[in-house]
Protein backbone atom coordinates (compact mmCIF):
# COMPACT_ATOMS: atom_id res chain seq x y z
CA UNK A 1 0.00 0.00 0.00
CA UNK A 2 1.32 3.32 -0.57
CA UNK A 3 2.64 5.74 1.99
CA UNK A 4 1.24 9.09 2.50
CA UNK A 5 3.94 12.24 1.70
CA UNK A 6 1.61 15.01 2.63
CA UNK A 7 -0.94 15.44 5.03
CA UNK A 8 -2.82 19.25 5.21
CA UNK A 9 -5.26 20.19 7.81
CA UNK A 10 -7.36 23.29 8.09
CA UNK A 11 -5.41 25.37 6.13
CA UNK A 12 -6.15 28.37 5.91
CA UNK A 13 -5.31 32.30 4.08
CA UNK A 14 -7.21 35.67 4.91
CA UNK A 15 -5.73 38.85 3.10
CA UNK A 16 -6.51 41.53 5.05
CA UNK A 17 -6.95 42.43 8.85
CA UNK A 18 -9.84 39.83 8.87
CA UNK A 19 -12.52 39.64 11.08
CA UNK A 20 -14.51 37.00 13.22
CA UNK A 21 -17.19 36.90 10.82
CA UNK A 22 -15.06 36.39 7.22
CA UNK A 23 -15.50 33.24 7.57
CA UNK A 24 -19.04 32.79 8.01
CA UNK A 25 -19.85 35.00 4.98
CA UNK A 26 -17.97 34.10 2.28
CA UNK A 27 -17.35 31.18 0.03
CA UNK A 28 -19.88 29.30 -2.62
CA UNK A 29 -22.78 29.70 -0.43
CA UNK A 30 -22.11 33.21 -0.60
CA UNK A 31 -20.56 33.57 -4.33
CA UNK A 32 -18.20 35.65 -2.92
CA UNK A 33 -14.67 35.27 -1.26
CA UNK A 34 -14.60 39.17 -0.18
CA UNK A 35 -15.77 39.70 3.28
CA UNK A 36 -18.94 41.94 3.99
CA UNK A 37 -18.24 43.24 6.99
CA UNK A 38 -14.31 43.87 6.95
CA UNK A 39 -13.37 43.74 3.27
CA UNK A 40 -10.91 40.97 3.89
CA UNK A 41 -10.12 38.43 1.12
CA UNK A 42 -10.67 34.83 2.48
CA UNK A 43 -8.32 33.16 -0.48
CA UNK A 44 -8.59 30.02 1.33
CA UNK A 45 -10.61 27.77 4.04
CA UNK A 46 -10.05 24.99 5.65
CA UNK A 47 -8.50 22.86 2.91
CA UNK A 48 -7.77 19.58 4.14
CA UNK A 49 -6.00 16.60 1.85
CA UNK A 50 -3.44 13.56 2.01
CA UNK A 51 -1.06 12.91 -0.89
CA UNK A 52 0.60 9.67 -1.58
CA UNK A 53 4.01 9.08 -3.01
CA UNK A 54 3.80 8.84 -6.31
CA UNK A 55 0.44 10.46 -6.71
CA UNK A 56 -1.14 12.99 -8.81
CA UNK A 57 -3.38 15.21 -7.01
CA UNK A 58 -5.36 17.51 -9.19
CA UNK A 59 -6.73 20.91 -8.08
CA UNK A 60 -9.65 22.97 -10.05
CA UNK A 61 -11.18 25.52 -10.35
CA UNK A 62 -11.97 29.57 -11.63
CA UNK A 63 -9.47 32.26 -11.26
CA UNK A 64 -9.74 33.19 -7.57
CA UNK A 65 -10.71 29.74 -6.19
CA UNK A 66 -8.16 29.58 -4.02
CA UNK A 67 -6.24 26.83 -6.07
CA UNK A 68 -2.98 28.70 -6.36
CA UNK A 69 -3.18 30.24 -2.96
CA UNK A 70 -3.12 26.81 -1.52
CA UNK A 71 0.16 25.28 -3.47
CA UNK A 72 1.68 28.78 -2.68
CA UNK A 73 1.34 28.26 0.98
CA UNK A 74 2.75 24.50 0.88
CA UNK A 75 5.83 25.73 -1.77
CA UNK A 76 6.70 28.86 1.31
CA UNK A 77 5.64 31.22 -0.92
CA UNK A 78 3.36 32.50 0.59
CA UNK A 79 2.34 31.89 4.67
CA UNK A 80 -0.71 30.81 5.78
CA UNK A 81 -3.15 32.76 8.48
CA UNK A 82 -4.17 28.86 10.35
CA UNK A 83 -3.75 25.49 9.43
CA UNK A 84 -1.03 22.44 9.73
CA UNK A 85 0.72 20.47 6.54
CA UNK A 86 2.86 17.88 7.58
CA UNK A 87 5.87 16.25 5.02
CA UNK A 88 6.33 12.58 5.49
CA UNK A 89 10.12 12.69 4.23
CA UNK A 90 11.48 9.00 4.84
CA UNK A 91 11.60 8.32 8.36
CA UNK A 92 11.22 11.45 9.42
CA UNK A 93 8.44 13.91 9.44
CA UNK A 94 8.38 17.92 9.47
CA UNK A 95 5.49 20.55 10.40
CA UNK A 96 6.30 22.70 7.40
CA UNK A 97 5.19 26.00 8.82
CA UNK A 98 7.06 25.15 12.14
CA UNK A 99 10.06 25.44 9.83
CA UNK A 100 12.48 28.66 10.40
CA UNK A 101 13.41 30.11 7.09
CA UNK A 102 16.48 28.58 6.55
CA UNK A 103 14.91 25.23 6.87
CA UNK A 104 12.03 26.26 4.53
CA UNK A 105 14.76 27.30 2.03
CA UNK A 106 16.51 23.90 2.32
CA UNK A 107 13.22 22.04 2.12
CA UNK A 108 12.41 24.51 -1.47
CA UNK A 109 15.57 23.01 -3.11
CA UNK A 110 16.25 19.67 -2.17
CA UNK A 111 13.01 18.12 -1.33
CA UNK A 112 9.92 20.00 -3.37
CA UNK A 113 9.54 21.56 -6.99
CA UNK A 114 7.51 23.89 -8.50
CA UNK A 115 7.06 24.91 -12.19
CA UNK A 116 4.99 28.08 -12.81
CA UNK A 117 2.39 29.04 -15.47
CA UNK A 118 5.14 31.91 -15.95
CA UNK A 119 8.41 30.96 -16.67
CA UNK A 120 9.45 34.49 -15.38
CA UNK A 121 8.86 33.15 -11.76
CA UNK A 122 10.91 29.43 -12.14
CA UNK A 123 13.92 30.82 -14.02
CA UNK A 124 16.27 33.07 -14.11
CA UNK A 125 16.84 35.04 -17.40
CA UNK A 126 19.86 36.27 -16.67
CA UNK A 127 22.04 32.93 -17.09
CA UNK A 128 21.92 30.46 -19.56
CA UNK A 129 19.54 27.29 -19.39
CA UNK A 130 21.87 24.87 -18.24
CA UNK A 131 22.77 27.93 -15.62
CA UNK A 132 19.26 27.96 -14.41
CA UNK A 133 19.66 23.74 -13.15
CA UNK A 134 23.41 24.17 -12.29
CA UNK A 135 21.94 26.62 -9.66
CA UNK A 136 19.51 24.65 -8.16
CA UNK A 137 22.54 21.23 -8.25
CA UNK A 138 24.56 23.33 -6.52
CA UNK A 139 21.87 23.37 -3.98
CA UNK A 140 22.09 20.14 -3.05
CA UNK A 141 24.86 17.80 -2.59
CA UNK A 142 26.68 18.54 -6.35
CA UNK A 143 30.11 20.65 -6.08
CA UNK A 144 31.91 19.85 -9.05
CA UNK A 145 31.49 22.01 -12.56
CA UNK A 146 31.71 18.98 -14.66
CA UNK A 147 29.75 16.65 -12.78
CA UNK A 148 27.29 19.54 -12.57
CA UNK A 149 27.29 20.04 -16.00
CA UNK A 150 26.72 16.52 -17.26
CA UNK A 151 23.70 16.31 -14.74
CA UNK A 152 22.42 19.58 -16.05
CA UNK A 153 22.63 18.03 -19.37
CA UNK A 154 21.30 14.80 -18.69
CA UNK A 155 18.20 16.74 -17.21
CA UNK A 156 17.52 18.79 -20.27
CA UNK A 157 17.95 16.11 -22.93
CA UNK A 158 15.31 14.16 -20.25
CA UNK A 159 13.16 17.27 -20.66
CA UNK A 160 13.57 17.48 -24.49
CA UNK A 161 15.48 20.23 -24.68
CA UNK A 162 18.29 20.75 -27.30
CA UNK A 163 21.98 19.98 -25.80
CA UNK A 164 22.74 22.52 -28.56
CA UNK A 165 20.76 25.09 -26.23
CA UNK A 166 21.90 24.46 -23.17
CA UNK A 167 24.40 27.62 -22.82
CA UNK A 168 21.56 29.90 -23.97
CA UNK A 169 19.68 32.22 -22.03
CA UNK A 170 15.88 30.45 -21.77
CA UNK A 171 15.07 34.09 -22.40
CA UNK A 172 15.04 33.36 -26.37
CA UNK A 173 13.42 29.85 -26.18
CA UNK A 174 9.35 29.33 -26.91
CA UNK A 175 7.06 29.24 -24.77
CA UNK A 176 6.62 24.97 -24.42
CA UNK A 177 10.78 25.42 -24.09
CA UNK A 178 10.72 26.95 -21.17
CA UNK A 179 8.27 25.22 -19.39
CA UNK A 180 10.79 21.97 -20.40
CA UNK A 181 13.72 23.82 -18.87
CA UNK A 182 11.51 24.83 -15.72
CA UNK A 183 10.77 20.92 -15.38
CA UNK A 184 14.21 19.81 -15.71
CA UNK A 185 14.68 22.35 -12.90
CA UNK A 186 12.55 21.47 -10.61
CA UNK A 187 13.42 17.94 -10.89
CA UNK A 188 16.89 18.53 -10.82
CA UNK A 189 17.31 17.61 -6.81
CA UNK A 190 15.12 14.65 -7.50
CA UNK A 191 11.80 16.19 -5.19
CA UNK A 192 10.12 13.62 -4.44
CA UNK A 193 7.12 16.08 -4.20
CA UNK A 194 6.36 19.08 -7.23
CA UNK A 195 4.13 21.28 -7.56
CA UNK A 196 2.98 22.26 -10.68
CA UNK A 197 0.50 26.10 -11.44
CA UNK A 198 -0.80 26.03 -14.71
CA UNK A 199 2.12 24.55 -16.07
CA UNK A 200 0.78 24.05 -19.72
CA UNK A 201 -2.03 27.06 -20.20
CA UNK A 202 -1.46 29.31 -22.76
CA UNK A 203 0.64 26.82 -24.79
CA UNK A 204 -0.46 25.74 -28.16
CA UNK A 205 -2.21 22.00 -27.92
CA UNK A 206 0.39 20.41 -29.57
CA UNK A 207 2.46 21.70 -26.74
CA UNK A 208 0.31 21.37 -23.96
CA UNK A 209 0.70 17.06 -24.90
CA UNK A 210 3.78 16.98 -25.18
CA UNK A 211 4.25 18.72 -21.87
CA UNK A 212 1.63 16.56 -20.33
CA UNK A 213 3.07 13.28 -21.60
CA UNK A 214 6.10 14.26 -20.19
CA UNK A 215 4.81 15.06 -16.76
CA UNK A 216 3.67 11.62 -16.66
CA UNK A 217 6.69 9.70 -18.02
CA UNK A 218 8.27 11.69 -15.21
CA UNK A 219 6.31 10.56 -12.67
CA UNK A 220 6.19 7.21 -13.31
CA UNK A 221 9.84 7.17 -14.02
CA UNK A 222 10.70 9.13 -10.78
CA UNK A 223 7.71 8.26 -8.51
CA UNK A 224 7.06 11.61 -8.29
CA UNK A 225 3.91 13.11 -5.87
CA UNK A 226 2.69 16.24 -8.04
CA UNK A 227 -0.19 18.72 -7.07
CA UNK A 228 -1.61 19.91 -10.22
CA UNK A 229 -3.17 23.26 -10.39
CA UNK A 230 -5.47 23.59 -13.44
CA UNK A 231 -8.30 25.33 -14.51
CA UNK A 232 -8.22 22.52 -17.78
CA UNK A 233 -11.01 19.72 -17.25
CA UNK A 234 -8.62 17.78 -19.96
CA UNK A 235 -5.57 17.96 -18.20
CA UNK A 236 -6.48 16.55 -14.59
CA UNK A 237 -8.74 13.94 -17.04
CA UNK A 238 -4.89 13.19 -18.34
CA UNK A 239 -2.81 13.41 -15.73
CA UNK A 240 -4.78 13.16 -11.54
CA UNK A 241 -5.96 10.18 -9.97
CA UNK A 242 -7.91 12.31 -7.67
CA UNK A 243 -9.22 15.66 -7.54
CA UNK A 244 -10.13 18.59 -5.29
CA UNK A 245 -12.64 21.45 -6.55
CA UNK A 246 -12.48 24.61 -5.37
CA UNK A 247 -14.47 27.31 -5.59
CA UNK A 248 -14.31 31.26 -3.32
CA UNK A 249 -11.35 29.66 -1.37
CA UNK A 250 -13.13 26.42 0.10
CA UNK A 251 -13.10 22.72 -1.44
CA UNK A 252 -16.34 21.96 -2.59
CA UNK A 253 -16.01 18.59 -4.00
CA UNK A 254 -13.11 16.01 -3.72
CA UNK A 255 -12.94 12.57 -5.06
CA UNK A 256 -11.44 10.15 -8.37
CA UNK A 257 -10.79 12.11 -11.02
CA UNK A 258 -13.48 10.26 -13.45
CA UNK A 259 -15.68 10.69 -10.71
CA UNK A 260 -15.98 13.94 -10.50
CA UNK A 261 -16.21 14.50 -14.59
CA UNK A 262 -18.71 11.19 -14.97
CA UNK A 263 -20.74 11.86 -11.43
CA UNK A 264 -20.07 15.67 -10.25
CA UNK A 265 -22.08 16.11 -6.80
CA UNK A 266 -21.63 19.70 -6.13
CA UNK A 267 -24.04 22.58 -8.26
CA UNK A 268 -20.86 23.85 -9.38
CA UNK A 269 -18.84 20.88 -10.82
CA UNK A 270 -21.89 19.71 -12.73
CA UNK A 271 -22.09 23.57 -14.15
CA UNK A 272 -18.07 23.67 -14.75
CA UNK A 273 -18.53 19.98 -16.64
CA UNK A 274 -21.27 20.40 -18.36
CA UNK A 275 -19.59 23.84 -19.76
CA UNK A 276 -16.59 22.06 -20.82
CA UNK A 277 -16.07 21.73 -24.48
CA UNK B 1 -19.53 -23.33 -6.74
CA UNK B 2 -16.94 -21.24 -5.65
CA UNK B 3 -17.05 -18.39 -3.12
CA UNK B 4 -18.35 -15.08 -5.43
CA UNK B 5 -15.55 -12.62 -5.42
CA UNK B 6 -18.23 -9.57 -6.19
CA UNK B 7 -21.63 -9.71 -4.44
CA UNK B 8 -23.96 -6.57 -5.30
CA UNK B 9 -26.58 -5.95 -2.62
CA UNK B 10 -29.52 -3.88 -3.52
CA UNK B 11 -27.27 -1.42 -5.90
CA UNK B 12 -29.57 1.71 -6.56
CA UNK B 13 -28.00 4.99 -8.53
CA UNK B 14 -30.01 8.46 -8.95
CA UNK B 15 -28.32 11.56 -10.69
CA UNK B 16 -29.65 15.20 -8.96
CA UNK B 17 -29.14 17.76 -11.21
CA UNK B 18 -28.89 20.90 -9.56
CA UNK B 19 -29.62 22.86 -12.09
CA UNK B 20 -32.85 21.58 -12.41
CA UNK B 21 -33.87 20.62 -9.39
CA UNK B 22 -34.01 17.10 -11.03
CA UNK B 23 -33.72 13.30 -9.70
CA UNK B 24 -32.68 11.39 -12.55
CA UNK B 25 -32.43 7.26 -11.46
CA UNK B 26 -30.29 5.16 -13.54
CA UNK B 27 -30.27 1.82 -12.01
CA UNK B 28 -32.00 0.76 -8.52
CA UNK B 29 -33.21 -2.62 -6.79
CA UNK B 30 -29.69 -4.49 -8.78
CA UNK B 31 -28.26 -7.81 -7.01
CA UNK B 32 -25.67 -10.20 -8.42
CA UNK B 33 -22.74 -11.80 -8.20
CA UNK B 34 -19.75 -12.58 -9.91
CA UNK B 35 -17.52 -15.65 -9.57
CA UNK B 36 -13.93 -16.68 -10.65
CA UNK B 37 -13.56 -18.24 -13.70
CA UNK B 38 -17.22 -17.35 -13.95
CA UNK B 39 -19.18 -14.62 -16.75
CA UNK B 40 -21.61 -12.74 -15.50
CA UNK B 41 -23.79 -10.76 -18.30
CA UNK B 42 -26.11 -8.46 -17.87
CA UNK B 43 -28.62 -7.87 -20.32
CA UNK B 44 -31.44 -5.67 -20.55
CA UNK B 45 -32.55 -2.34 -22.68
CA UNK B 46 -30.81 0.97 -23.25
CA UNK B 47 -31.42 2.94 -19.94
CA UNK B 48 -32.01 0.22 -17.79
CA UNK B 49 -29.15 0.67 -15.75
CA UNK B 50 -26.39 -1.33 -17.14
CA UNK B 51 -23.26 0.85 -17.53
CA UNK B 52 -24.50 2.21 -14.24
CA UNK B 53 -24.13 -0.99 -12.54
CA UNK B 54 -20.01 -1.27 -13.96
CA UNK B 55 -19.31 2.16 -13.24
CA UNK B 56 -20.92 1.73 -9.11
CA UNK B 57 -18.36 -1.19 -9.58
CA UNK B 58 -15.34 1.06 -10.42
CA UNK B 59 -16.67 4.03 -7.96
CA UNK B 60 -16.30 6.41 -11.52
CA UNK B 61 -20.20 6.78 -9.91
CA UNK B 62 -20.70 7.21 -6.62
CA UNK B 63 -23.41 4.41 -5.89
CA UNK B 64 -26.79 5.89 -4.30
CA UNK B 65 -27.89 2.94 -2.26
CA UNK B 66 -26.69 -0.40 -1.64
CA UNK B 67 -23.61 -2.20 -1.05
CA UNK B 68 -20.72 -3.96 -3.65
CA UNK B 69 -19.10 -6.45 -1.47
CA UNK B 70 -15.66 -6.91 -3.28
CA UNK B 71 -13.35 -10.45 -2.22
CA UNK B 72 -9.57 -9.22 -2.06
CA UNK B 73 -6.64 -11.23 -3.04
CA UNK B 74 -6.03 -10.71 0.67
CA UNK B 75 -9.28 -12.26 1.50
CA UNK B 76 -10.60 -9.38 2.67
CA UNK B 77 -14.51 -7.73 1.75
CA UNK B 78 -14.50 -4.47 1.28
CA UNK B 79 -17.78 -2.65 0.18
CA UNK B 80 -16.58 -0.59 -2.80
CA UNK B 81 -19.38 1.79 -2.49
CA UNK B 82 -17.96 3.09 0.70
CA UNK B 83 -14.18 2.51 0.68
CA UNK B 84 -12.05 5.55 0.33
CA UNK B 85 -10.67 7.14 -2.63
CA UNK B 86 -6.58 5.90 -1.81
CA UNK B 87 -7.86 2.32 -1.62
CA UNK B 88 -10.38 2.43 -5.19
CA UNK B 89 -7.08 3.00 -6.85
CA UNK B 90 -4.77 0.69 -5.42
CA UNK B 91 -8.25 -1.95 -6.27
CA UNK B 92 -7.71 -0.97 -9.65
CA UNK B 93 -3.70 -0.80 -9.95
CA UNK B 94 -4.43 -4.23 -9.13
CA UNK B 95 -7.24 -5.88 -8.87
CA UNK B 96 -9.93 -4.29 -11.00
CA UNK B 97 -9.92 -3.88 -14.60
CA UNK B 98 -12.29 -2.30 -16.90
CA UNK B 99 -12.44 -1.96 -20.63
CA UNK B 100 -14.91 1.33 -21.25
CA UNK B 101 -15.86 2.00 -24.86
CA UNK B 102 -13.99 4.79 -25.12
CA UNK B 103 -10.15 4.91 -24.86
CA UNK B 104 -8.09 8.13 -23.44
CA UNK B 105 -4.78 8.10 -23.71
CA UNK B 106 -1.94 10.64 -24.38
CA UNK B 107 -1.02 11.79 -27.73
CA UNK B 108 2.58 11.22 -27.77
CA UNK B 109 2.13 7.65 -26.39
CA UNK B 110 2.91 4.54 -29.14
CA UNK B 111 -0.07 2.12 -28.79
CA UNK B 112 2.01 -0.76 -27.32
CA UNK B 113 3.07 1.94 -24.58
CA UNK B 114 -0.82 2.87 -24.42
CA UNK B 115 -1.40 -1.12 -23.67
CA UNK B 116 1.88 -1.76 -21.49
CA UNK B 117 0.43 0.70 -19.23
CA UNK B 118 -1.25 -1.14 -16.68
CA UNK B 119 1.78 -3.25 -16.81
CA UNK B 120 4.34 -0.32 -16.02
CA UNK B 121 2.43 1.23 -13.27
CA UNK B 122 2.77 -2.08 -11.18
CA UNK B 123 6.31 -2.11 -11.32
CA UNK B 124 6.76 -4.78 -14.78
CA UNK B 125 10.01 -4.27 -16.14
CA UNK B 126 9.50 -2.44 -19.30
CA UNK B 127 11.36 -4.89 -21.83
CA UNK B 128 9.03 -7.33 -20.35
CA UNK B 129 5.82 -5.65 -20.42
CA UNK B 130 6.12 -4.05 -24.22
CA UNK B 131 6.67 -8.09 -24.89
CA UNK B 132 3.29 -9.25 -23.89
CA UNK B 133 1.27 -6.05 -25.14
CA UNK B 134 2.94 -7.32 -28.35
CA UNK B 135 2.20 -10.51 -28.06
CA UNK B 136 -1.76 -9.63 -27.57
CA UNK B 137 -1.87 -6.39 -29.85
CA UNK B 138 -1.41 -9.66 -32.37
CA UNK B 139 -3.87 -11.73 -31.05
CA UNK B 140 -6.35 -8.92 -31.37
CA UNK B 141 -5.26 -8.36 -35.03
CA UNK B 142 -4.06 -5.14 -34.79
CA UNK B 143 -1.34 -4.30 -37.56
CA UNK B 144 2.46 -4.41 -36.35
CA UNK B 145 2.90 -1.06 -38.37
CA UNK B 146 0.40 0.35 -35.97
CA UNK B 147 2.21 -0.56 -32.83
CA UNK B 148 4.67 2.32 -32.63
CA UNK B 149 2.40 4.67 -33.39
CA UNK B 150 0.02 6.61 -31.21
CA UNK B 151 -3.82 5.27 -31.58
CA UNK B 152 -5.41 8.72 -31.72
CA UNK B 153 -5.07 8.55 -35.66
CA UNK B 154 -6.47 4.95 -36.30
CA UNK B 155 -10.19 3.83 -36.75
CA UNK B 156 -12.82 3.18 -34.23
CA UNK B 157 -11.88 -0.56 -34.45
CA UNK B 158 -8.43 -0.44 -33.95
CA UNK B 159 -8.84 2.05 -31.38
CA UNK B 160 -11.26 -0.39 -29.64
CA UNK B 161 -8.72 -3.30 -30.23
CA UNK B 162 -6.01 -1.30 -28.51
CA UNK B 163 -8.61 -0.68 -25.28
CA UNK B 164 -9.48 -3.85 -25.18
CA UNK B 165 -5.71 -5.04 -24.71
CA UNK B 166 -5.25 -2.28 -22.27
CA UNK B 167 -7.81 -3.41 -19.91
CA UNK B 168 -7.13 -7.47 -21.09
CA UNK B 169 -3.05 -7.01 -20.27
CA UNK B 170 -2.89 -7.28 -16.40
CA UNK B 171 -5.27 -9.63 -15.92
CA UNK B 172 -6.81 -8.39 -13.27
CA UNK B 173 -9.15 -10.63 -10.60
CA UNK B 174 -12.46 -9.11 -11.71
CA UNK B 175 -12.86 -7.54 -15.41
CA UNK B 176 -15.69 -5.17 -16.08
CA UNK B 177 -16.31 -5.41 -20.06
CA UNK B 178 -18.67 -2.53 -21.47
CA UNK B 179 -19.98 -3.88 -24.94
CA UNK B 180 -15.82 -4.91 -25.57
CA UNK B 181 -17.07 -6.03 -29.94
CA UNK B 182 -19.40 -2.94 -30.22
CA UNK B 183 -16.98 -1.85 -33.49
CA UNK B 184 -15.62 -5.07 -34.58
CA UNK B 185 -15.98 -6.89 -37.21
CA UNK B 186 -16.68 -10.59 -37.06
CA UNK B 187 -13.42 -12.20 -37.42
CA UNK B 188 -12.15 -9.86 -34.16
CA UNK B 189 -14.84 -10.37 -32.80
CA UNK B 190 -14.47 -13.89 -32.62
CA UNK B 191 -10.60 -13.56 -31.41
CA UNK B 192 -12.26 -11.42 -28.44
CA UNK B 193 -14.58 -14.02 -27.89
CA UNK B 194 -11.53 -17.07 -28.10
CA UNK B 195 -9.58 -14.50 -25.15
CA UNK B 196 -12.76 -13.75 -23.15
CA UNK B 197 -12.96 -17.93 -22.74
CA UNK B 198 -9.37 -18.26 -22.17
CA UNK B 199 -9.20 -15.66 -20.09
CA UNK B 200 -12.00 -17.55 -18.10
CA UNK B 201 -9.44 -20.77 -17.91
CA UNK B 202 -7.07 -18.87 -15.83
CA UNK B 203 -9.97 -17.82 -13.52
CA UNK B 204 -10.49 -14.33 -14.12
CA UNK B 205 -13.85 -12.97 -13.08
CA UNK B 206 -15.94 -11.06 -15.62
CA UNK B 207 -19.43 -9.11 -15.35
CA UNK B 208 -20.28 -7.80 -19.02
CA UNK B 209 -22.37 -6.16 -21.46
CA UNK B 210 -22.52 -7.30 -25.02
CA UNK B 211 -24.11 -5.79 -27.79
CA UNK B 212 -24.97 -9.42 -29.42
CA UNK B 213 -27.26 -12.01 -28.22
CA UNK B 214 -25.40 -14.21 -29.77
CA UNK B 215 -22.49 -13.06 -27.46
CA UNK B 216 -24.58 -13.53 -24.35
CA UNK B 217 -25.49 -17.24 -25.33
CA UNK B 218 -21.92 -18.28 -26.22
CA UNK B 219 -19.98 -16.75 -23.09
CA UNK B 220 -22.25 -16.05 -20.49
CA UNK B 221 -22.27 -18.66 -16.95
CA UNK B 222 -24.78 -16.25 -15.41
CA UNK B 223 -27.12 -13.74 -17.05
CA UNK B 224 -29.00 -10.45 -15.06
CA UNK B 225 -31.13 -9.02 -16.83
CA UNK B 226 -31.97 -5.16 -15.39
CA UNK B 227 -34.75 -3.49 -16.36
CA UNK B 228 -35.35 0.70 -16.41
CA UNK B 229 -35.70 1.33 -13.24
CA UNK B 230 -36.61 -0.92 -10.84
CA UNK B 231 -36.54 -4.72 -10.97
CA UNK B 232 -34.18 -7.19 -11.70
CA UNK B 233 -34.41 -10.82 -12.36
CA UNK B 234 -31.01 -13.44 -11.80
CA UNK B 235 -31.79 -16.09 -14.05
CA UNK B 236 -29.22 -19.19 -14.21
CA UNK B 237 -28.32 -20.54 -17.69
CA UNK B 238 -27.58 -23.60 -16.68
Amino acid sequence: MSRKILEVRGLSRIHGKGCPLCTQHTGPEFDTNICPFCGSVVAAHDINFDLYRGEILGIIGESGSGKSSTVKMLYFDDAPTSGQATFFDGAEQHDLFSLNAAQQRSMRNKRFGMVYQNPHMGLNFQISAGGNIAERLLMSDLKHYAEIRRRAGELLSRTEVSLARMDQNPKTFSGGMQQRVQIAKALATRPPLLFLDEVTTGLDLSVQAAILDLILEIQNELDTAMIVVTHDLGVIRLLAGRTLVMKHGRVIESGLTDQILEDPQHAYTQRLVASAL
Amino acid sequence: MTQAILTIEDYAKTFHLHERNKDIPSASGVNLSVYPGRLTALIGPTGAGKSSVLKGIYRTYLPSSGRILFRTKAGNIIDLAKACEHQILELRKQEIGFVTQFLYCLPRKSAIDVVAEPLFARGVDSHEARGRAEKLLAQLAVPSHLWNVPPATFSGGEKQRVNLARGLIAQPRLLLLDEPTASLDPATTERVIKHIQSLKETGIAMLAIFHHPDLVRRLADEVVELSPPIAVTELSKD
